[in-house]
């Protein structure tokens, strides 16, 4: 990536005189936030008059590495290295990357855009290829794209492409041009060190909160710590007298201080002293009763996700019986850049700098908010210092203009850690019932999963919503454990909770119940956890994964006293995963994870190395959320505050891990999530393994102590 | 208000309250942002720096404290020798994922490897703990410590 290139040289659809642009027809897009699509310019892959290939960047980098990995797939098509393709995160516009949705999330990214982005590079490969072929008067089929440049190979002839851009551009696209075949393969499948690696390393790079704008003011937030609750009064002039303040702005549930500088907004806020009011009926919620409500929605029928064969009629015989609940918390995202968004409101239009993971949306809702024309907003997308899910959220998009369009001038309102953290919209808390019956011979015949929690779904769907979440039952309506008969059933729960997509969402929860289950019968007929699994596993992609970890984790050898190795196996975003995780539990009760073991088969991977820090970020993340994540509720409001009492692992807690990728070239599968959701229910077995103590409540650690 | 500070081997005089942290006073004053805010409650290491070459924690060390010492940010320590070997190593261990916390990480490397020339494991846990990374880089910054480490003993050898 050249980094001090952020002009977007494809901007709009409007084309750079004499470049090549590639309009890029996208299959559907497979989004979590349900989009209307609309089909207008689109062209977002292009070659400059200089020959430098250009990719508007059609999903958001928040550290998973998409834009390398993208960068690499147009590199490839186009026979460039990665690092001379201009690469630019665009502004949010729907109508640009449509069919695709510029919204990041679901690990979609690479199978949202491995088919179409293909073909486009192709195209425009074979476009430069015949116009050096016609220049030269030889068969195309005799030329070769290579170093950026068009070869005859015959002839040895070479053509860079700032030479053929012009003709390519003015002759018809070709219509047909094959894609690159795997075995042609000089970038995919290697590893490229991330494109922003450098940047982001020395400081350079540009997050939302280092936007800087002539005449800016900054700004700090406080909402009502109890959900729902109004803002009744401040000492304002406490706050005025902090040395840098220029206003105070009071809304709703919310107030804002205005200053020179961070600092002193934070200080007048403290000083400020926000009163709130609230009625019974939020401030006397506690986690307890929410938990309660969630767990006895159980025991209503619940919608109908899944149904097949007869469940009574498999229980008739069946030689063991296993039930259990099992309950998962409300989970922050705890991103490392706390949330923040500049916005200038002026003159009938709006420009809104902020990291989002969807760009498009953000400006849809600015413009509604702001009775505005969708053509007079602007959101300028900027790196992420975290996502997970928090930035599919547009709130902080909201509040700052709430808060922009009473000010002439530029704002950054940047939360503090304590309101990013009360003020998150929380991974759902869940409760799961499963009901499994087994022959006499360990065979599972009948297999019952109730789900019940907030539904994410239901809120972005509205009156569509019918019953069942399609995200919550993910996982759960396609187990790779066959039975007889099987039913699955989504009862919706709410609380005053805001819930949201937190990275895994329903099919990590599905994976900690549906492993943990597993693993629990396995034991009861006295089964090897693996043994068991393979037992019944048909697929032989996910047997394949199961049986490289066993191998490389010496699951037969016996651990020493104190520890134990739990496994987990997966197949969720179209991704293979088998995970062993090597815990030791103290005589104070306290987890240590030693050692991860993953191996993984994602089809084709993109970049090797991209995928190894996938599987190393997962098994981290889900690792701090498995054994201490838990956001609790007392008296209306969030109990956790900052990173003191939202415990996430540090680099002495990080485990060893050992990852085996597979090497293979099936359709690319998600990266994003899968080792999350793998390592919760590998860690709950490994739990169980050390201590003899199964934990059916996350997390584990407060479980462990407890049980 | 009025303070001076030598940042990154220049002095510079910034209106701004000696009270103020040098994580604001970096970030908003000076307009260096890479030292970055995380938890502003000396939790996260995200706005570490070097204060006559230790690490500090910028969210709770005061403008006024660093008065009269030698401040380097990322941006300064990166134009050092040991800086630009903690930058090669991390590129060639390829540990960046969203980036946001690395600057801090790098800041502290630095302070640990000026310490110890030739950190263990143990030693870089021990070193590194006050930083946290939410993307879970921890493995690579391990591997990067001990590369940047070995190139840097190798340009003083």
């Amino acid at each position: 990536m050249t980094g001090a290139t952020r002009r977007d040289v494809l901007i709009g659809s409007g084309v750079v005189t004499g470049a090549l642009v590639v309009p890029v027809a996208m299959g559907a897009g497979r989004s979590r936030a349900a989009t209307a699509t609309g089909l207008a310019g689109n062209a977002w892959l292009g070659v400059n008059t200089d020959g430098h290939v250009t990719l508007a960047l059609p999903k958001t980098e928040m550290g998973q590495g998409i834009l390398t990995t993208i960068t690499m797939i147009a590199a490839e098509e186009l026979a460039v290295r990665p690092v001379d393709v201009i690469v630019t995160i665009p502004d949010g516009d729907a109508a640009r990357f449509a069919p695709i949705d510029q919204g990041t999330g679901g690990s979609t990214s690479v199978r949202d855009v491995w088919q179409p982005l293909r073909e486009a590079g192709a195209k425009a490969r074979a476009a430069l290829v015949a116009a050096a072929a016609r220049q030269w008067g030889v068969p195309a089929g005799e030329c070769d794209a290579q170093n950026g440049a068009v070869v005859h190979k015959p002839s040895g002839k070479v053509l860079p492409y700032a030479a053929l851009v012009a003709a390519a551009a003015a002759a018809p696209l070709p219509t047909d041009a094959p894609v690159r075949p795997a075995s042609a393969y000089r970038v995919i499948g290697r590893s490229q060190t991330r494109l922003d690696g450098d940047a982001k390393a020395r400081g350079t790079a540009e997050y939302g909160i280092d936007v800087y704008l002539p005449g800016m003011k900054y700004a700090s937030i406080a909402v009502s710590p109890v959900f729902g609750g109004k803002l009744a009064g401040i000492d304002e002039a406490a706050a005025r007298a902090v040395s840098g303040v220029t206003g105070v702005i009071r809304g709703d549930d919310v107030v804002y201080i205005i200053a020179d500088n961070t600092w002193a907004a934070r200080q007048a806020l403290a000083a400020a002293k926000p009163q709130w009011t609230t009625d019974a009926a939020h401030s006397g919620a506690q986690l307890s009763g929410i938990i309660d409500a969630v767990t006895a929605a159980l025991d209503k029928p619940g919608f109908v996700a899944a149904t097949s064969g007869d469940l009574d009629a498999a229980r008739k015989d069946a030689a063991h019986r296993f039930s259990a609940t099992y309950t998962q918390p409300f989970l922050a995202h705890a991103t490392m850049e706390p949330a923040n968004c500049v916005a200038h409101v002026h003159d009938g239009q709006c420009e809104i700098w902020t990291g989002t993971q969807i760009p498009s949306d953000a400006r849809k809702v600015a413009a509604a908010r702001l009775k505005l024309p969708l053509e007079k907003v602007v959101v300028h997308n900027r790196l992420m210092g975290g996502g997970f899910g928090r930035r599919l959220e547009t709130d902080m998009v909201e509040r700052c203009i709430d808060l922009a369009r009473q000010v002439p001038f530029p704002v950054k309102l940047i939360w503090s850690r304590e309101e990013d953290t009360t003020h998150d919209w929380y991974r759902p808390a869940y409760a799961d019932r499963i009901d499994i019956a087994l022959s006499a011979d360990g065979k599972i015949q009948a297999w019952e999963h109730k789900i019940a929690g907030s539904s994410i779904m239901a809120r972005l769907m509205g009156p569509a919503f019918k019953g069942v979440d399609d995200d919550a039952v993910e996982g759960a309506i396609t187990p790779i454990y066959p039975a007889a008969a099987r039913k699955v059933t989504f009862q919706q729960q709410e609380s005053l909770v805001p819930t949201s997509w937190w990275r895994g969402v329903g099919p990590l929860r599905s994976a900690f119940v549906m492993e943990s289950a597993v693993d629990e019968v396995a034991h009861m007929v006295g089964a090897d956890p693996i043994e068991f699994r393979l037992s019944h596993i048909e697929d032989p992609r996910a047997r394949h994964v199961l049986e490289i970890v066993r191998s490389l984790s010496n699951w037969s050898d016996k651990p020493a006293p104190g520890i134990g190795r739990g496994v987990a196996v997966i197949h969720l975003w179209d991704t293979y995963m088998a995970a062993v995780a090597e815990v030791s539990v103290d005589k104070d009760r306290q987890i240590a994870v030693r050692k991860v073991t993953v191996a993984v088969d994602c089809g084709q991977v993109i970049n090797h190395s991209g995928v190894a820090a996938q599987i190393d970020s997962g098994v981290i993340f889900g690792t701090s959320g498995a054994l201490y994540g838990e956001i609790t509720i007392a008296d209306g409001r969030v109990e956790q505050a900052n990173f003191n009492d939202y415990r996430v692992l540090r680099i002495n807690e990080a485990p060893l891990i050992e990852t085996s990728i597979v090497e293979n070239h099936e359709k690319p599968g998600g990266m994003g999530e899968p080792p999350n959701a793998v390592i919760f229910p590998a860690l709950a077995n490994a739990v169980f393994a050390a201590t003899g103590k199964r934990i059916r409540a996350l997390p584990l650690q407060k479980g462990l102590q407890s049980a | 208000m009025a303070v001076t500070l030598t940042i990154n081997g220049k002095r510079r005089e910034f209106d701004a309250s000696p009270d103020m942290p040098l994580l604001w006073l970096l970030r908003d004053v000076a307009q260096l942002p890479g030292t970055k805010f995380g938890c502003a409650a000396g939790l996260c290491g995200a706005c570490s720096v070097l204060v006559d070459g230790a690490r500090v924690f910028g969210c709770q060390t005061p403008a006024g404290d660093a008065v009269g010492k030698s401040i380097t940010t990322i941006e300064g320590l990166t134009q050092q020798p040991l800086g630009k070997a903690l930058i090669a190593a991390w590129n060639e261990v390829d540990v960046v994922q969203c980036g946001y916390c690395q600057p801090g990480q790098i800041v502290a490397a630095a302070s640990l490897i000026k310490d110890n020339p030739k950190p263990d494991d143990a030693a870089i846990d021990a070193g590194m703990s006050g930083n946290i990374c939410r993307c879970g880089t921890y493995p690579r910054i391990r591997a990067a410590i001990k590369r940047a480490a070995e190139l840097h003993a190798g340009e003083r050898a």
